[in-house]
């Protein structure tokens, strides 16, 4: 079962996400750090520029040639004793993955951040199975206590505040004595530390992400700060890798460019603390390791992206740069997206992954200021896939719905002051796309605080709210109903 | 159809092409074989002095420990030391390495087992395969010599690094690599740490000591010194 998405109510999503005190909090102490943290780090690093190129250019040279690496990629890890699984679907995946888990009896499973395994929705299918998954990146950890999806790529848990996190412990941990002080963040992280201690060493399966293959050496590689995936991966008698099948790249020289701008580009960090390569399962002599690997390889649509305009995402290295550096995101959070992927990364692939009939307002839901695509590290036109995105629903008579949304946007937007600059930022062009067939709006409600600093499009006799009733109207008759 | 010929259908289709055309194959095995280097950052390219300078400026910047040392001998003795200004019991667990093992920790009143890290061991110590000057990167190697568990389960992690084994960049290191292990192959594990496990996920603050080792503190042998 793939994660249901609600991609199709961004609106109301981020109207919800607006009204959030919590939310809005949380986004607040995180918006500028990431950006002056990666700013800092590739000022420190001549060759940052580059080293993106290298990057970029790597990426586009496997995909090109993507039959022939994976290829070559499997070769290896059989070569090394593991084993290679091909799934078509998220639900291909994750039935490979519990029958892996039953033939072993497994009962808990501990599980390294994947952004693969939320897309796949593995955590409930494993629980229908009677297998529980326990997550062990803090943020993933925090955010599955709370039955949520992540809210962004590298940090799941960004939308939480320290409050919130010491209500949920209470809630959750059974042996927490109520009179223990966890007012200092240490202490939450310890509590948090010795629960997840004892849910490594009783696990039966530990299943982690990739952030890539190496084509050279059947190699996976996992990249974090925590070292959770290690424990994930190092103690249970099996290892499960979960990815895609865009992740593999040629060789050791080859991702060492990309592990170059991959932490710089997400936390501002010149390397993550953890960049671990793991080939195989273990050998004759090893005293640790798991005594199976397997690596399930998803396509879930990718395949089909490869040759169209949409390629280039497949470039995408899962950094979560645009999202940090994105005027919308910053507003509205990651959960307003709906689905896996949030903010631009999230606006091109989910069309691609879902399909664009149930993701129809992300690619809408830019401010065309081009903050991610000069950012990203693999140098993916964002602005140009949305753009692309946003023509084909034109053509596939999705757009009238897509008009209703952009007139929603702007009535909440609106009725919040301190939003007009940013709300004016994503409207305009809104307005103006909306506007092509029926001629611009006279007036628009509560508008003063924008016409007195914008050029607004000259009226021309009906209003706002007429304009609506007939667009509403139009909508109807196209039996466009929602 | 299976999955696995399905995909690889597919992707052959949308990339307009058959899977045998000679020379996208020769440009794979070329690239495989050859593995061109790319960019590579001058900051790691001075001389073996400067490395090492370098490396102890990166990893102190990322919050490890490093001290430097004339001779292997005196590396019991620095342990001892250091566990004792911090208040930890004289025990300590490592792997059966031939470098740590020729060592004479008695002297010290050191307690050291072997083998792989039990839950309760609160200090380990390994020894690095290679030190990168470039980010002050540990790159340690699995296998019963230095098991990985060693790496991750204690609060304490010691690691011991020859001035000699630190290279500037990457790319170094992997060429070393391919020297013991062969062109393709290698060992089950190879960790890139660099400085203690760390979390920003609670509160928004960045913590040291998520998961794994709280402290890492780095032994630098420089016997050339
Ligand atoms: S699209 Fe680019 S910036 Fe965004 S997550 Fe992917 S690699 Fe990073």
């Amino acid at each position: 079962m793939t994660a249901s998405p609600t991609s199709a109510q961004f609106v109301l999503n981020a109207h919800q996400a607006f009204e959030d005190e919590q939310l809005q909090k949380a986004l607040h102490l995180t918006r500028e750090g990431f950006v002056a943290n990666r700013a800092a780090a590739a000022a420190r690093l001549p060759e940052f520029e580059a080293l993106r190129d290298s990057a970029r250019d790597i990426k586009a040279h496997t995909l090109g040639l993507l039959d022939l690496y994976l290829e070559a990629y499997e070769k290896k890890v059989i070569e090394a004793g593991g084993t290679v699984h091909w799934a078509r679907t998220g639900e291909e995946a994750n039935s490979i993955i519990i029958e892996i888990c039953k033939r072993h009896g497994a009962k808990t499973v501990t599980k390294g951040k994947s952004m693969v395994a939320e897309e796949t929705g593995l955590n409930d299918a494993l629980a229908a199975q009677g297998i529980s998954p326990v997550e062990t990146d803090l943020g993933e950890y925090l955010i599955q206590l709370r039955h949520e999806m992540p809210s962004h790529i590298i940090a799941p848990a960004v939308h939480l505040t320290r409050d919130q996190i010491e209500a949920d412990f209470r809630r959750n941990h059974a042996d927490l004595p109520p009179e223990r002080d966890l007012t200092e963040p240490t202490a939450l992280l310890a509590e948090a530390r010795g629960v997840l201690r004892e849910k490594f060493l009783a696990a039966d399966v530990g299943i982690t992400g990739a952030n890539f293959l190496v084509a050279e050496t059947g190699t996976s590689i996992i990249v974090t700060n925590e070292g959770n995936g290690d424990l994930t991966q190092i103690l249970p008698p099996v290892h499960i890798v979960l990815t895609s099948i865009e992740k593999v790249v040629p060789t050791l020289e080859d991702v060492s460019q990309i592990l170059r701008v991959l932490a710089r580009s997400a936390t501002g960090q010149d390397i993550s603390v953890y960049t671990t390569f793991s080939t195989g399962p273990r050998r004759p002599g090893d005293p640790d390791g798991p005594e199976e690997y397997h690596v399930v390889l998803l396509d879930n649509g990718r395949s089909s992206m490869l040759g169209t305009d949409f390629a280039d995402m497949l470039r995408c290295i899962r950094c979560g740069a645009c999202l940090n550096h994105c005027p919308v995101y910053q507003a509205v959070g990651g959960h307003a997206y709906g689905w896996v992927y949030p903010g631009p990364m999230g606006a091109v692939l989910t069309p691609s992954l879902i399909g664009i009939d149930k993701s129809a307002p992300l690619p809408n839901a830019s401010t065309f200021c081009g903050a991610c695509e000069s950012v990203c590290p693999v140098r993916i036109p964002l602005p140009k896939l949305m753009r692309h995105w946003r023509e084909r629903q034109t053509e596939r008579g999705l757009a009238p719905q897509a008009q209703r949304w952009g007139l929603g946007l702007w009535g909440f937007f609106a009725r919040r002051p301190d939003l007009y600059r940013l709300a004016t930022r994503i409207a305009m062009p809104l307005l103006a796309w909306l506007g092509r067939s029926e001629g611009r709006f006279s007036r628009l409600p509560l508008a003063n605080g924008w016409t007195a600093t914008r050029d607004f499009p000259a009226p021309q006799g009906d209003t706002f709210q007429a304009q609506w009733r007939k667009r509403t109207k139009t909508a109807a008759a196209h039996g466009d109903g929602e | 159809m299976s999955a696995r010929a399905e995909i690889f259908a597919n992707v052959r289709h949308a990339l307009a092409v058959s899977g045998n055309e000679a020379p996208r194959r020769r440009s794979v095995e070329d690239r495989l074989r050859h593995a061109p280097q790319g960019v590579i950052p001058a900051r790691g390219q001075g001389d073996a002095a400067a490395r090492l300078a370098l490396f102890r400026d990166e990893a102190e910047r990322v919050s490890a420990d490093v001290t430097e040392l004339e001779s292997a001998q005196q590396i019991p003795a620095a342990i001892a030391t250091f566990l004792h200004d911090r208040n930890l019991p004289a025990r300590l667990r490592c792997g059966s390495d031939p470098y740590l093992a020729a060592l004479s920790w008695e002297a010290t009143g050191l307690h050291v087992e072997k083998g792989r890290a039990d839950p309760s061991d609160l200090v380990c110590v390994s020894h690095a395969f290679a030190g990168v000057a470039e980010t002050g990167t540990l790159v340690l190697t699995s296998g019963g010599d230095n098991p990985t568990t060693l790496n991750f389960l204690p609060d304490t992690h010691i690691v011991v690094l020859n001035a000699a084994d630190i290279v500037g960049d990457y790319e170094a290191a992997w060429q070393k690599l391919r020297m013991v292990y062969g062109k393709g192959l290698m060992p089950r594990t190879v960790n890139f740490i660099t400085g203690p496990s760390r979390s920003a996920d609670i509160g928004h603050s960045l913590l040291l000591g998520a998961h794994g080792p709280r402290t890492l503190h780095i032994l630098v042998v420089n016997e050339g010194a």
